[in-house]
């Protein structure tokens, strides 16, 4: 009397299918999500600032939401772009999901936003396999955390559809082999671009601006091949 | 913490699928995972056991499936274990024209309902035709 039955089933299917939901709806609305990942103090509120404020200044109308374990500190700091900004809490918990993010748009995102910059929690694990309903997945790292960073978080770069290199300025002192650095992002990613930049020298400045405009455009956006066995 | 998550999600969907079908129990859940998945099998084992507390799923054994990281390359059609960390890149055009064939599987494969506790003792029987 006992059966077995074959439930093939995802077990991610929930927050796919509230990803999917949406993507279709700010789509609807205009609003292209841009998500950024990468280790704890990498620099994607340092970056943030600079973009947000380019996109301001541009005249692209843009807002931002940055998810933390705690503090408001990273709220505080873009809020000085002049863009919309919310904080949120996770509480402990480790990464965004989608229908979390949905929860907070809810009644806060603004009507004619363009862009949406999530900042998620800093961790290069498991937010990696959560889609939050994105356009474009960009992955950060800066040059003190070492060359093998894709290599170690093979998850998180592979399905990257911008790798973004902070902190150039430290290049030197950090003595960064950016050779070595792409050639390990191309091993798990291979055809993802990948920009260097500097919050100090203002190096790739107006990059991810311009990448996210362009995937709100409808340009073809980079599809890693990690990504593409989900078909 | 992800495991952990991955773990309530089965749960959810395996009482969904209880409900449904109205199964008083589980005895053992098998659950795929590709190399490639970003999940840690014994992490999941150990969120499995805590997820399941007061559910339909109490006491159920969880077997995990490893699932190898497969790749091929659309232009040579060359295919090969991409191992850990993953080499997506063919070593004969070393072009990125390839394709994943396995290794982010992340699914619920079988499920083993228990009888209802009043029902007589039996043995576990082959996969039923009714999936
Ligand atoms: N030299 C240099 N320092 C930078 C740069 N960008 C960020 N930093 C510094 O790096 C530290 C961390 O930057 P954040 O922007 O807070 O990093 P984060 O990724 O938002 O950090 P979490 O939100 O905590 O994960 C700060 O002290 C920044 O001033 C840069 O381009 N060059
Ligand atoms: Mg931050
Ligand atoms: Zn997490
Ligand atoms: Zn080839």
């Amino acid at each position: 009397m006992c059966r077995t039955v074959d439930l093939r089933q995802a077990v991610l299917a929930r927050n796919t299918m509230a990803a999917g939901v949406l993507r279709a709806e700010l789509t609807a609305r205009g609003t292209t999500v841009v998500n950024l990942l990468s280790s704890p103090g990498s620099g994607k509120t340092a970056l943030l600032e600079r973009e947000l404020t380019l996109a301001r200044e541009r005249g692209v109308t843009t807002a931002a939401l940055t998810a933390d374990l705690a503090t408001e500190n990273d709220a505080a700091r873009l809020a000085r772009s002049g863009v919309p900004v919310k904080q949120v809490l996770t509480d402990g918990l480790c990464h965004l999901e989608a229908d979390m993010l949905a929860g907070h748009l809810h009644d806060w995102l603004p009507d004619a936003t363009r862009l949406l910059f999530v900042e998620n929690v800093g961790n290069l694990v498991c937010p990696a396999s959560y889609d939050l309903g994105e356009s474009l997945r960009v992955v950060l790292a800066s040059v003190t955390e070492g060359e093998d960073k894709p290599l170690k978080y093979p998850t998180a770069f592979g399905l990257a559809q911008l790798v973004i290199v902070t902190k150039s300025d430290l290049a030197g002192p950090a003595e960064f082999d950016e050779a070595a650095f792409r050639a390990h992002v191309e091993r798990v990613n291979p055809g993802v671009e990948v920009v260097l930049t500097s919050v100090r020298t203002g190096e790739g400045a107006g990059v991810l601006v311009d990448r996210a405009l362009a995937a709100a455009d409808g340009d073809a956006v980079h599809a890693p091949v990690m990504a593409r066995a989900e078909a | 913490m992800h495991e952990m998550s991955v773990a309530l999600s089965v749960v959810d969907q395996v009482e969904r699928a209880a409900r449904s079908g109205g199964a008083s129990g589980v005895r053992r859940v098998t659950v795929e995972i590709g190399e490639l998945a970003g999940v840690v099998p014994d992490a999941l084992a150990f969120c499995f056991g805590l997820a399941c507390a007061g559910t339909v799923l109490e006491g159920a054994e969880l077997v995990t499936r490893s699932l190898p990281g497969r790749a091929s390359c659309t232009d040579c059609q060359r295919s090969w274990d991409t191992g850990m960390p993953p080499d997506l890149l063919c070593a004969v055009c070393r072009g990125g024209a390839g394709v994943l064939l396995s290794g982010r599987e992340l699914r619920i494969t079988e499920v083993h309902w228990s009888t209802p506790p009043t029902a007589p003792d039996s043995s576990p029987v082959p996969r039923s035709e009714e999936s």
